[in-house]
């Protein structure tokens, strides 16, 4: 197979592939999750279980002050690596080309230098996550091998994407076509893993918020 | 309708992707001068081989102006050689025979070759004299 | 016309003065991007330099490489080098024809044997000899025969490079490019639909005054002229940079002059000299004139996913496969929920104890 069959079967079949893998894993566990429900409370509502919830979404995002003195290392790395994933996935004109392509939609992009720079903090912060992981005690007792692969199909699209823009190695075509690769690669196994915190992340605060609310404490 | 009636052309304005080589340059000139005169060293810059804006080539040669002499040649097509307003600083235009720039340099010299007679054609030339006197 | 002429000769037995002789050497270092303090080396080079013997094979082409070759009007640097070689075969531009000019192939090939260039624009179809014969014998045969006695072979054009037009979807006539059948000759790739002329002729002068191969890349092309990608010599580049792009071909950023990458342009992935030398004696290239480069001087650029579909969006439908996922999703949901569902109830009715085996399950 030439290089530009490969990038076209990875732009074409795989995409499509792996956009139907990952969009099937989400909605069947999604699903799963709020089918189940939760328990009816019986006993009579002291305040509201929706504000409740709804705050909690929100104030989740930030750790009360004990808790961030022993973790902010975690609290803080996490903040840049997320916010920059975010940056380089939304923001960058060739990508909201895709998205455009896909949904409809697109929005101004940013200049592909602070691109460039967000990528190279994000990946910094990354690899500092690792170190972290496996350094302190604590954390590497509770690691697990999914902890490790999630994190290695994490960065490399940040990886590939940075080698593919600034074009180093092997030919352009083989260099894009790893990058898309690699983030097909992060949907196929993205639903079976703790990635689905993404979409998670709101039910079970909710959940949380929800149960205190409806007691009428703070949560 | 042919598009030479057409009204509605689109123009397109050329982007301003200024390189600013131009005061480096002078400067690049400024250095072969004093070695001209310090040694005798010849010096000549390609400008064709340099990043340079349209307008920025403009601008580097009126910098350097018009001096005392302008020569043209007939040698496989017109070439223009100018002495700028710095004595030293020659500017060398190669045309072909359809007026198409094929060579453009800068030229920091007492003369450039090009204005010299050539050895070959001069002895050329005593043949082809001494044949028209015989 | 003496083979045995040095190029010096020719150029002063066609009139050409040592002052002609010197302004042609400094518009060749020019043209190939030599340093003008190359200039005396160039032309004691070219002085002594015997006139190879050029035998050029056109197979399954559009004659375009040979149109490029010959609009650059002479006698400029490109007309000079081709009177500095002994053409001695070239079907579309010599005066003979037919069994004649098979005789002059012979008889250039078997005097320059294992010194002569071999320039071959068009590609070679395999799947049937009888798709592009000359004088009854097939391209490949041809190819094979007068390759063997060539010192090196230039393949002319992204058909003789990496198999062009012909080759793409469905190749109904198996065309393959030189490199494909010619394994034991050095060969150059001289890529482009067509090349820049001036690409073409320096690549022969190069020949001329150094008498050896100009530095090649992974693809084969000359390094000098393909060494850089149109994207990093675009003067577009700011415009993408700061995420300015022509939507349309006749909206306000296409009257602005932005980047025409949402249109389809290949600039990044591929590498020519373009936006540096550029088309028609350095007057403008396609990204200048508004239209979006094509990546003619990469393979397959016919089969690349079309020129109008910017390089990140996918080629097949990504919308339609998301929405059936997400309707199956929703269909195998609600079905593994209800199932779940009553799986629960079920082993509440039997008032099934949990033990830490069943929470430590998701681990």
């Amino acid at each position: 197979m030439s290089e530009t069959e490969f990038l076209l079967w990875v732009r074409g079949p795989a995409l499509q592939g792996a956009t139907i893998i990952f969009l099937l894993g989400v909605v069947v566990r999604i699903l799963g999750i709020l089918m189940l429900g939760r328990k009816h409370d019986l006993a009579e509502a002291r305040g509201s279980a929706v504000a409740g919830g709804l705050r909690t979404i929100i104030s989740r995002s930030f750790a009360e002050r004990e808790t961030l003195r022993r973790t902010a290392f975690t609290e803080v790395t996490g903040w840049i690596f997320h916010i920059g994933l975010f940056v380089t996935l939304l923001f960058f004109a060739p990508h909201i080309l895709l998205f455009e392509e896909v949904l409809g939609i697109s929005w101004p992009a940013l200049p592909t230098t602070v691109i460039d720079a967000t990528t190279i903090v994000t990946i910094i912060a990354l690899l500092a996550v690792l170190v972290h992981r496996i350094g302190n005690r604590v954390m590497r007792f509770l690691s697990r091998f999914q902890d490790y692969l999630v994190w290695l199909l994490t960065i490399l699209p940040m990886l590939t994407g940075y080698i593919a823009f600034h074009r180093v190695g092997l030919s352009p075509p083989m260099l894009i076509a790893i990058h898309i690769l690699s983030v097909e690669l992060l949907m196929v196994v993205f639903p079976f893993t703790k990635l689905m915190h993404a979409f998670t992340l709101f039910m079970s605060r909710y959940y949380n918020g929800a149960i205190a609310g409806y007691k009428g404490v703070n949560s | 309708m042919s598009c030479l009636t057409d009204t509605n052309v689109l123009k397109v304005e050329a982007a301003a992707s200024l390189t600013h080589n131009v005061q480096p340059l002078l400067h690049e000139i400024r250095h072969a001068l004093a070695r001209l005169l310090d040694d005798g060293g010849h010096t000549v810059i390609d400008l064709r081989s340099l990043p340079l804006a349209a307008e920025e080539v403009e601008q580097l040669l009126d910098t350097l102006g018009q001096g005392e002499v302008y020569a043209r040649l007939h040698a496989l097509g017109p070439t223009e050689i100018v002495e700028t307003r710095y004595p030293g600083v020659w500017v060398v235009v190669h045309f072909n025979n359809d007026n198409e720039v094929i060579g453009k340099t800068i030229e920091i010299c007492d003369i450039p070759d090009l204005l010299r007679s050539q050895q070959e054609d001069i002895r050329l030339g005593l043949g082809q004299l001494q044949s028209q006197l015989a | 016309m003496s083979k045995d002429e040095t190029l010096g000769e020719a150029l002063r037995r066609q009139g050409i003065t040592r002052r002609g002789f010197l302004k042609f050497c400094a518009a060749t270092a020019s043209m190939m991007a030599l340093p003008p303090s190359m200039v005396p080396a160039i032309a004691a080079a070219l002085e002594k330099a015997r006139r190879p013997s050029v035998i050029w094979l056109s197979f399954q082409e559009c004659t375009g490489c040979i149109e490029s070759l010959t609009r650059s009007h002479s006698p400029t640097v490109e007309g000079l080098i081709f009177d500095a070689i002994s053409l001695d075969y070239q079907h579309t531009l010599q005066a003979a024809a037919g069994s004649a000019a098979e005789a002059a192939r012979e008889t250039a090939m078997e005097e320059n044997y294992g010194k002569y260039i071999l320039i071959v624009d068009g590609s070679i179809p395999l799947a049937n000899p009888g798709y592009s014969t000359i004088a009854g014998i097939s391209n490949l045969a041809m190819l094979e025969e007068t390759a063997k006695g060539a010192a090196a072979i230039v393949s002319m054009g992204s058909c003789a490079a990496f198999g062009g037009i012909p080759k793409a979807k469905p190749n109904p006539t198996g065309a393959v490019s030189v490199g494909d059948i010619i394994k034991d000759k050095p060969i150059i790739n001289v890529p482009g639909c067509p090349p820049i002329p001036v690409v073409i002729t320096g690549v022969l002068a190069h020949f001329l005054i150094f008498g050896t191969i100009p530095e090649l890349d992974a693809l084969g092309r000359p390094m000098a002229y393909y060494g850089q990608s149109i994207h990093d010599r675009c003067y577009r580049r700011p415009f993408y940079d700061k995420g300015k792009f022509a939507n349309t071909f006749d909206d306000e950023g296409a009257k602005k002059g932005w980047c025409l990458y949402k249109l389809g342009c290949k600039g990044p992935t591929t590498y020519n000299a373009c936006a540096t030398t550029k088309w028609n004696d350095g007057t403008s290239f396609p990204i200048e004139a508004g239209h979006p480069c094509l990546g003619c001087s990469e393979p397959d650029f016919w089969d690349g996913g079309g020129f109008y579909k910017a390089i990140s969006t996918p080629t097949g439908d990504v919308a339609k496969a998301a929405i059936y996922a997400a309707g199956a999703g929703a269909a195998a949901g609600l079905a593994l929920g209800a199932m779940n569902r009553a799986r629960r109830d079920k082993a509440v009715g039997e008032h099934v104890k949990t033990t830490i085996d069943d929470l430590e399950k998701g681990d």
